[in-house]
């Protein structure tokens, strides 16, 4: 995966090659790669420990990388700071959702980035019918009235609304860290439809996930993170859970640092 | 009705645009403990009836007008406490704050040759330095970290320290100045009264109709044409029924009519900005904001400037009452009063719920208790008694709506 993509094959969205971060003397994330592509879902599974969060806080810009190359479709770019991951597209949603209870569905989607005039005056109207246009195009219709405070709201309508958040600044990556993580089976079932959704209008979506079964159901491809490394990546259409979970419990590394290695792409 | 059917937008279903469907739905989130300002709007109720039914003295246009100046001072106080309580913070120095925007306005317009200044400019001057304090006591709150109430606590201590070492042996300073001392003493003409509650209805018409009009060109539901044209009527009736009084007697104070100004400003500052907006924000959850890209840093610092000038004005407004200064400036029940009139009004001690109006609700509540005892010839032991009373009630109320909210949610 180090040598330029081969005529035929998609470039990805969004690629990292080479990624490493330690914390003090431990090594966090060893030589990662990471794709995804336009219109997927990519699942990142491992086990705790295993690096997800700190890839993902990696490519968000909230951690710096201290080697590797990120790759915006198959542009070199750099991302010193969450402000040029928000301009390359990157949108995170974090599993404890940072939605304010004490605000309406309508201020929480505009949180921070309020449509306002030279007077700071906000322009409510505007800001209420675009995020009914966001939610209706998303087909979330549950939730009753986006005047409603969020405190009110069930957990799936929660993340349906902080998913519309992030998708909602013409994102083109969206990371999902845990989004099913406190549902039940109904409102499990409503944001990986929702997940699909965004896949189906072209996003990127990265899946986080510790629920093989969500995975399968709704994710194309899977990243498998073992210790810090690379321990495969597999169509979900070729394979099974039990070769997911050996590869999350006893993943060989599909590249070793120092090691001249080929083209590695998982066991298929 | 058919009118406002028509620019509904399709996401909500017309059906919630009723007169039924919008009382079921504020029921269901009074139930969910989202109470507002419902409480003291009904406690106000009683508490009138209760004195008016004890000594008929206590509705009279004297008595009115009196109570209208004697709350200018707190209520404007108040206001900055409600901006403090939204972010979950709380400032116990605006009391000897206020004293010190007095002292200020006191020395700087007192004619002895030095530095004499101009009423006006001496009230500036007041307010931008109590802003500054607010600046200074903010920054060890949001830049360091160290909890508002001990750096209040310790401005509480300081400026009291301040003011006494001010003024000194003289014990009281006198305020000459005719334009500060009209702050509080100035009581508008029957005719200007009647002209002012005119452009105050005229402006709450044109700020409904902009407001309908601008959400049905976005082709979003309007309010209700009922509730919209209830609330003019309310309004109107409310601005010119309380000039109306005050002119049986001295007429309408311009004290009060201050209150109603900066009021309608921070109500607007609080609501209709994104300043406003991110303080509930940071209130209600202050990681949220943070990634949201909001500087919380610089929304505490400046709600302290807020709740630093507005102890300011009040503090003006307390000095002019006296037309002096002395060393009491600031003390007394200035600082609980203000406080408790915020939390007696509606805004939560723990932060993001609350609404600017509350100031004038809860300071109605406490001004109108004290005057009551005072009218039926009771001691001020049973006033701070009932006074401690309500505000428990009040900050019960809290707890038990917020307790409410937390259990509806999710």
């Amino acid at each position: 995966m180090a040598s330029p993509s081969p005529a035929g094959v998609v470039t990805p969205r969004l690629e990292t090659r080479g990624v490493s971060k330690s914390f003090g003397s431990v090594l966090a994330l060893d030589d990662v790669d990471f794709e995804v592509r336009a219109g997927e879902v990519m699942a990142l599974v491992g086990d705790n420990g295993a690096g997800k969060s700190t890839l993902i806080k990696c490519i968000a810009g909230i951690y710096a990388m201290d080697e590797g190359e990120v790759y915006s479709n198959g542009e070199k770019v750099t991302i010193h700071g969450p402000k040029d991951a928000s301009r390359l597209g990157i949108e995170v949603v974090y599993q404890d959702l940072a939605l304010c209870d004490n605000l309406d569905v309508v201020q929480n989607m505009y949180l921070g980035r309020e449509t306002h005039d030279i007077l700071f005056r906000l322009k409510e109207p505007e800001m209420e019918a675009r995020t009914g246009e966001v939610l209706k195009g998303l087909s979330v219709t549950s939730i009753r009235s986006i005047r409603q405070q969020v405190a009110s709201l069930s957990g799936g309508q929660r993340q349906s609304v902080a998913i519309g958040r992030a998708v909602m600044w013409n994102s083109r990556i969206v990371i999902l860290d845990e989004p099913t993580a406190a549902l039940g089976v109904a409102q499990t079932r409503q944001v990986l439809d929702l997940v699909r959704r965004l896949a189906e209008q072209g996003l990127a979506v990265v899946l986080i996930s510790h629920n093989l079964h969500d995975i399968f159901e709704a994710a194309d491809r899977i990243t498998v993170l073992r210790l810090g490394r690379n321990a495969a990546i597999f169509e979900r259409s070729q394979t099974t859970q039990q070769e997911v979970v050996h590869a999350i419990t006893a993943g060989i590394p599909t590249k070793v640092s120092g090691i001249d290695h080929t083209d590695t792409d998982a066991p298929a | 009705m058919t009118d406002a059917e028509l620019a509904i937008g399709d996401y909500v279903e017309p059906e919630e645009h009723g007169l039924g469907a919008i009382a079921r739905r504020r029921w269901e989130s009074w139930k969910a403990g989202d109470v507002g300002v419902m409480p003291v709007v009904v406690g106000l109720c009683v508490i009138t009836a209760f004195f008016y039914s004890q000594n008929s003295n206590f509705l009279t246009a004297g008595n009115f007008t009196n109570l209208m100046v004697q709350m200018a001072g707190v209520t404007t106080i108040a206001i900055g406490v409600v901006f403090v309580l939204l972010l979950g913070e709380i400032d116990l120095s605006i009391g000897y704050v206020s004293g010190i925007a007095g002292v200020v306005v006191a020395k700087l317009t007192f004619p002895d040759g030095s530095f004499e200044a101009k009423g006006i400019v001496a009230i500036v001057i007041a307010v931008i330095v109590t802003a500054l304090i607010g600046l200074f006591q903010g920054s060890f709150v949001a830049i360091i970290g160290v909890p508002s109430f001990v750096v209040t606590l310790a401005g509480l201590l300081f400026w009291q320290g301040v003011i006494l070492y001010s003024i000194g042996d003289q014990g009281v300073i006198v305020i000459d100045d005719s334009l500060v001392n009209n702050v509080s003493n100035y009581f508008f003409s029957d005719t200007a009264g009647y002209l002012i509650a005119a452009i105050a209805t005229g402006l709450f018409v044109l700020a409904s109709l902009l407001g309908v009009f601008s959400r049905r060109r976005h082709g979003i539901l309007t309010d209700n044409p009922v509730l919209v044209v209830l609330k003019l009527v309310g309004f109107a009736a409310i601005a010119f029924g309380a000039v109306y009084w005050a002119n049986q007697e001295r007429g309408f104070p311009v004290a009060f009519l201050l209150v109603i100004v900066l009021l309608v400003f921070w109500t607007w500052v609080a609501e209709r900005t994104t300043f406003g907006r991110h303080v509930y924000a940071v209130g209600g959850n202050a990681e949220a904001a943070r990634r949201a890209g909001i500087n919380v840093r610089n929304i505490r610092i400046f709600v302290f400037m807020i709740s630093g000038a507005m102890a300011g004005l009040g503090g003006v407004i307390f000095a002019s009452r006296l037309n002096s200064v002395d060393l009491n400036a600031g003390g007394g029940t200035i600082l609980l009063d203000a406080i408790a009139a915020a939390v007696i009004g509606g805004t939560s001690l723990f932060g993001g719920r609350g609404r600017v109006i509350s100031a004038l609700m809860g300071s109605l509540v406490i001004a109108t208790v004290a005057n009551g005892i005072d009218l039926l010839g009771y001691s001020s032991a049973i006033k701070f008694m009932v006074t401690g009373a309500i505000l428990l009630a009040a900050v019960t109320l809290d707890a038990v709506s917020r307790r409410r909210l937390e259990r509806a949610g999710r």
